[in-house]
């Protein structure tokens, strides 16, 4: 393979006080895939997802992001710590969306989309405003651009969320429930713009309870409990015939 | 009684005289007592002004030195060192909030003793430290590079400046630390997420948002620091009541002259408040609006 994966974890443990929150997890992302991350609440689900954005420090183990390693630079044997500047950098092409969307409350929706190109990034403000303007657009709300975000609704703040994101042209967009705080009929147009940018050939992790999405959008799901991965391969496999009896159990109760 | 009715829905039948409301009149609450309260205060408001404006008080005293050129002055640099005190107070605030929060050890000993030390010892006596340096150090500066003797440094101004500046800048680094911890935890997340480092987000995303908290208790120590300036009078520093004072210690116009100046902290204050209420509602910012901010004139009361 002449392409090396976008995410490779590799043994990552992770240990809040002396709960073990991840439990040698290793798992492999190739370009263009969407990997759907499910399993039961306190499994670390967003933990993974934390760590590989470095929001979370690994206690043991490593991720690679397209190839260069998070969080530390290798010299011969030695792994130094980077700082927080390094750490800022290496974050720049990760997009993330939060389950509690998280926009800035103070700017307004076009603000928010353009703040990450226009401070972190360096970008010239007229070329973010464009681009930010045509973000908007994708996601259905170029009315909304002069909105705060306590102006908005739940599905309308989380659309402005993924735009956020996608300002920072991200090789990588990791989603942590992005629907699980939306009323009902608020998840489909979240979903829609998701399914969108599976298309156009986004490499995604998603950690979601939506088994419709996951099974028609994801080209792997992945089984999550108590820190560990039970099980992975392709939705099918996953949420129609489930091998271990965890994992059916789960999908019986959120089926339910 | 509750009536009892029978039919399949359960609202009351209009037709039964109980519920038919249409000659019933409304009569507002009477607030007697609020009445009979401000009847009260009204007298005693009487009182205390008749034995005002009747007692040993020469107003025409009181206007003569209204503007006179000491008054004057005194004002001035009353309010000059209100703003420079508060620029230094909040500066230190800002500085030693964000150290205190810092994860780096030493930085967080450092703003912990600053907070300890100049919360827990008295203003009166740390105005007389500064004032007194040159007991401590004669000469300061960087031995070999500069050197200047510190009585020609350390004037009544520079004294007071420091020690209300500096006095100042613990009580604003608490009311700082408050104001960051305010904002939600999700927003520095979302702000390292798109690649911002620590300072940056402290700057573009919470202290911004920390504002809302923190200008309200700032506003009000701004109005306390135009009293406190009035203690730099022990140090020779010539604001507004010491040149009432000396005034006074020439025509012995006592209660005139400390009305004057009386009046013109209330005249200094009641302006700042107003300028509060423009400044919490520039900040409250995609907030919702006014509902708890009070208008200039509650603000001032
Ligand atoms: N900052 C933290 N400090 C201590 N424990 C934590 C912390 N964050 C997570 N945990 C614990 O780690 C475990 C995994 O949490 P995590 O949030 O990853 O679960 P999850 O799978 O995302 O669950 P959910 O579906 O409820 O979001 C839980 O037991 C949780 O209590
Ligand atoms: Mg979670």
């Amino acid at each position: 393979m002449n392409t090396p994966p976008m995410v490779v974890a590799v043994n990552v443990h992770k240990y809040f006080g002396s709960l073990c929150a991840l439990k040698d997890i290793s798992i492999d992302v190739a370009k263009g895939e969407v990997l759907c991350v499910i399993g039961p609440s306190g499994s670390g689900k967003s933990t993974f997802l934390r760590c590989i954005n470095q929001l979370e420090k690994t206690d043991r183990g490593a991720i690679w992001i397209d190839g260069e390693l998070a969080g530390f630079r290798r010299v011969g044997d030695a792994l130094y710590e980077l700082n927080d500047k390094e750490i800022a950098r290496q974050r720049i092409s990760i997009g993330m969306v939060f389950q509690r969307f998280n926009l800035f409350g103070h700017m307004t929706a076009l603000e928010n989309i353009t703040e990450g190109p226009v401070t972190a990034q360096k970008r010239p403000r007229a070329e973010a405003v464009e681009e930010a303007l045509a973000l908007l657009n994708r996601v259905g709300l170029s009315a909304k651009r002069d909105a705060y975000p306590a102006q908005l609704s739940g599905g309308q703040q989380q659309r402005v969320a993924i735009a956020r994101a996608l300002a920072m042209r991200p090789k990588l967009m990791l989603f942590d429930e992005p629907t699980s705080a939306l009323d009902p009929e608020l998840v489909g147009e979240v979903l829609a713009a998701m399914r969108d940018l599976a298309r156009s050939g986004m490499t995604m992790i998603v950690v979601t309870h939506e088994l419709g999405f996951a099974r028609e959008v994801a080209s792997r799901v992945v089984f999550m409990d108590e820190g560990a991965v039970v099980e992975s391969g392709s939705p099918r496999e996953i949420l129609v015939r489930p091998q271990h009896p965890r994992t059916r159990d789960f999908i019986a109760a959120v089926l339910k | 009684m509750m009536p009892n009715s029978r039919s399949t829905d359960s609202r009351p039948d209009p037709r039964r005289p109980e519920f038919s409301i249409a000659h019933l009149r409304h009569v507002p609450r009477r607030f007697y007592r609020r009445w009979a309260a401000a009847g009260l205060i009204l007298a005693v408001f009487g009182f205390v002004a008749h034995a005002f404006a009747t007692g040993q008080i020469e107003w025409d005293v009181v206007a003569k030195f209204f503007t006179a050129t000491a008054i004057m002055e005194g004002l001035v640099n009353t309010v000059i060192m209100t703003v420079l005190a508060m620029i230094l107070g909040i500066f230190l605030g800002v500085v030693f909030a964000i150290m205190f929060m810092s994860p780096n050890p030493v930085l967080k000993t450092v703003a912990c003793f600053y907070i300890w030390f100049f919360r827990g010892t008295p203003l009166l006596l740390q105005l007389l430290l500064w004032f007194n340096l040159a007991l401590v150090f004669p000469m300061i500066g960087i031995p070999g590079l500069f050197e200047y003797r510190t009585v020609a440094v350390i004037t009544p101004f520079m004294a007071t400046l420091l020690g209300l500046g500096i006095n100042q800048g613990a009580y604003t680094a608490e009311v700082v630390r408050s104001g960051i911890l305010s904002v939600d935890i999700g927003q520095t997340e979302a702000a390292k997420a798109i690649g911002m480092t620590r300072l940056t987000t402290l700057r573009r995303i919470v202290l911004p948002q920390a504002m809302r908290v923190i200008i309200p208790p700032v506003g009000n120590e701004v109005i306390s620091m135009v009293k406190l300036t009035s203690m730099a009078s022990v140090i020779q520093y010539a604001e507004i009541l010491r040149n009432a004072q000396s005034i006074y210690y020439a025509n012995a116009r006592v209660i005139e002259l400390l009305i004057v100046a009386a009046l013109w902290y209330l005249i200094v204050v009641t302006a700042l408040s107003v300028g509060q209420y423009f400044l919490e509602k520039h900040f409250a910012k995609g907030v919702g609006g006014a509902r708890n901010r009070p208008r200039p004139v509650e603000r001032s009361l």
